[in-house]
């Protein structure tokens, strides 16, 4: 009978194997929340789809800190069998993110990283194909960053003040 | 008679590898694609080759226009994600802010909530076996269904005043207590939608010809489906037993009686089959739901936490604790503890999740949706290699692609 | 046997004319008009949320082809209405674009809804602001999404147009210079 929790096992198994790695462990509202050096965390994520059953891909997001100066870009895997879930977190530099890329482990990851790609600029290296996907092609700006604005600057017909923009 | 066959034309005939394809183009406007996007379809004939998908025509920046909205502004915004089944989504989005406020919802707006989930949920699935009828040429199940799914959008008005987009609920349960009138249509739903379900049923489920055209159409076994992530109808007919509702339920769905029902090719039938019955189901839940509310006190529909939910109208004439609520509410001087929270539910297309990064301000720091329709359209080139033009018509509107969803 | 008597039958009100045994007599313009008007083909260009208001309108409940709008034509080289119901992204002009120009003449524009006429609740980078910045139209249905009724009610104003419209005017200079401010040929 297992006394540890699956997250312990797997907060365990990375800290025995990768401990190097680790620059944070949290657990906001009871999810395991690890926060990792970028380097190898490919490696990671497959041998905690191997020894430790996660394996399924639940998203894969980014966020933008401009303060730090840098794009975290957020993993988020289940164990279907035991129930439960990790969130993992790479920092990235703001001007060149860059971090290979997921389809290896799973192929879910192909769009994902290109809307991340598209959203944010991160450069996922080894990807099929790295194009935009939900933004025109010709864009040039990456949307989600916080230095850019939402609304279409060039449109005339709405009256910023009037709207508290 | 001598014949002189001039064999060197049949010299001249091109090796194997000198075939040519012809490429065509499906989409972005289409009568069969139910929404728009669009797919270059390389194909040997009738056979498809490859396929090139293109999304992103109904972008509409959804994650970015969250954070410019306070809390509750974005329950709009999460309607018209899957416009088909928008309850679900709305109570998706208020559940992940009580989680993150963690405020406790009493047990008669959860039953609430699950009744006007379920009936999303079969609103849905309307929608995806009648278009399925329809795109393999038996238009009748369109016409006949789409009758209940107007009296469901009459429960709807009842309860928050909208057919479609339905900003239903607050965060912290519902705006107004469900009327009688809602009560008795529901009532007669009940009495009649099964009947016009089973006549539809039986229109198409042991029909020869329907067998004979989804069966083996489309199909992906279940490690390629999780390997793509996939969740919801589309991986239960692939064989795997993920529904959220049984895995992480939410809304006190823990104290219902339902199964999961699976296929086992994971093809355009087993699709089918699965959402038929899990219509079946979400008619079983509601009638538990039913049963359960009448135990309940009957004017609860809300939690009584004035700091986060408005307090009713009345008190805020008359109290001045109220009054003080309401401004701080509305004016945003309430207190978001900072946090990142996820919060997953079951969608009508399978989980959708919600990752909201909050920094103590009205307005969320991030918002990230885990949209199931963008992540199983993924796997459409695969599922529809090798198979005819028609075939992958019916898997596209198998597989429940719905645009607003794919496009954020 | 039962035979419905015939002044319960609603039929199309005649147009103004000299009638006499055998004959009708009337101009040309309001002959065409009755019968283009309660012969529309749209070809509806069904976006997103108010797509699925479509297709209620096109159910059995409220019936749009009750008012001759049975057909549906995907074809924009058979169509007389191009129905925009739903938002259009930057993304997406060009390809409407490109379907209204496909369709021949006579051809109506019905914006459906609030995305269509003025980019709704999306004021986004990514929403174009309203279809009139790329194609003209003829009658804006506002909501989000419009009721069905709504919808016919934009359907019904479109009929007026249609019925009143002189058949000159599609060759008229004013009506050029309106499709070369679109920079429509």
């Amino acid at each position: 009978m297992e006394e540890v929790s699956t997250e312990e096992k797997a907060l365990t198994f990375l800290k025995e194997k990768f401990g190097g790695e680790i620059l944070n462990v949290d657990s906001p509202y009871d999810f395991l929340t690890v926060t990792l050096k970028p380097e190898k965390i490919i490696t990671i994520i497959k041998s905690l789809y191997d020894e430790q059953g996660f394996q399924y891909l639940t998203t894969l997001c980014g966020v933008h800190y401009p303060d730090q100066k840098s794009i975290v870009i957020l993993y988020q895997l289940h164990n279907l069998k035991l129930n439960k879930r990790i969130r993992l977190k790479i920092p990235l530099p703001e001007d060149k993110p860059s971090v290979p890329t997921l389809t290896t482990v799973f192929p879910a990851a192909n769009w994902m990283e290109r809307e991340t790609y598209d959203f944010f600029g991160v450069n996922f290296e080894g990807h099929p194909n790295l194009i935009r996907i939900l933004n025109v092609e010709e864009m040039i700006i990456f949307p989600m960053r916080k230095e850019y604005p939402l609304e279409d600057q060039v449109r005339e017909d709405k009256n910023d003040q009037m709207f508290g923009r | 008679m001598e014949q002189n066959i001039n064999t060197s034309a049949l010299t001249d005939i091109p090796a194997k590898e000198e075939k040519q394809y012809s490429y065509l183009n499906l989409g972005p406007t289409h009568p069969a694609t139910h929404g728009i996007f669009q797919n270059v379809l390389k194909m040997d004939g009738e056979i498809i080759v490859e396929a090139t998908p293109t999304i992103g025509y109904i972008h509409r920046a959804f994650e970015k226009l969250a954070e410019h909205r306070p809390f509750y502004q974005i329950t709009p915004i999460t309607d018209r994600m899957n416009y088909c089944s928008s309850p679900i989504n709305n109570m998706g989005w208020h559940m992940t802010v009580e989680k993150l406020l963690k405020i406790e919802i009493p047990k008669r707006a959860q039953y609430i909530r699950v009744i006007i989930m379920e009936l999303a949920r079969i609103a849905d699935h309307i929608i995806c076996n009648t278009i399925i009828g329809q795109d393999v040429g038996a238009t009748t199940g369109f016409l006949y269904l789409f009758q209940y799914r107007e009296r469901i959008y009459e429960i709807y008005e009842e309860i928050c005043g909208a057919r479609l987009t339905t900003n239903i609920g607050r965060i912290g349960g519902l705006e107004r207590n469900v009327s009688q009138k809602a009560w008795d249509k529901l009532d007669q739903w009940l009495i009649d939608f099964p009947k016009a379900f089973a006549e539809f049923s039986g229109l198409l489920e042991r029909n020869r010809i329907f067998m004979d055209r989804t069966i083996g159409c489309g199909g992906i076994s279940a490690e390629r489906a999780l390997a793509y992530s996939f969740s919801g109808p589309n991986l239960r007919a692939a064989g795997v037993d993920y529904d959220v509702r049984a895995m992480n339920p939410y809304s006190s769905y823990e104290e219902f009686d339902f199964i999961i029902p699976v296929g086992t090719q994971g093809d355009t039938y087993d699709r089918f089959m699965v959402r038929q019955q899990e219509m079946h189901e979400s008619l079983k839940i509601i009638r538990q739901a039913l049963e359960k509310i009448k135990k309940e006190p009957s004017d609860v529909f809300r939690a009584d936490v004035p700091e986060y939910v408005l307090p009713p109208k009345e008190e805020v004439y008359n109290d001045m604790e109220a009054l003080i609520y309401h401004f701080k509410n509305i004016m945003g001087e309430t207190e978001i503890p900072k946090g990142e929270v996820y919060h997953a539910v079951e969608g009508g297309n399978g989980e959708l999740g919600f990752y909201l990064i909050s920094d103590g301000g009205r307005k969320p720091y991030r918002l990230h949706f885990r949209r199931p329709c963008f992540i199983f359209y993924q796997a459409y080139p695969e599922m529809i290699k090798g198979s005819m033009l028609s075939d992958a018509i019916i898997t596209m509107s198998s597989m429940n692609v719905i645009a607003g969803e794919l496009d954020s | 046997m039962e035979t419905v008597p015939l002044n319960n039958v609603k039929v199309v009100e005649t147009p103004a004319g000299i009638e006499g045994a055998g004959f009708f007599a009337t101009s040309l313009d309001k002959a065409v008009g009755l019968a283009r008007k309660n012969s529309i083909w749209p070809l509806p260009f069904a976006t997103s949320c108010c797509g699925i208001e479509f297709m209620a309108t096109m159910g059995s409940h409220y019936d749009l082809a009750r008012f001759g709008s049975e057909r549906l034509s995907f074809s924009p080289r058979q169509a007389d209405l191009l129905m925009v119901m739903g938002t259009i992204a930057k993304k997406m002009g060009p390809i409407l674009r490109q379907v209204y120009e496909q369709m021949a003449e006579p051809r109506w524009v019905l914006s459906v809804g609030a995305c269509a006429c003025s980019g709704g609740i999306f004021d986004t980078y990514s929403v174009l602001q309203g279809i009139d910045r790329i194609i003209p139209v003829d009658v804006y249905v506002p909501g989000c999404p419009p009721r069905p009724e709504q919808i016919i009610d934009g359907i019904l104003n479109i009929q007026k147009l249609v019925e009143s419209e002189s058949l000159r005017r599609r060759d008229s200079a004013e009506y050029k210079a309106m499709l070369n401010s679109y920079g429509i040929e």
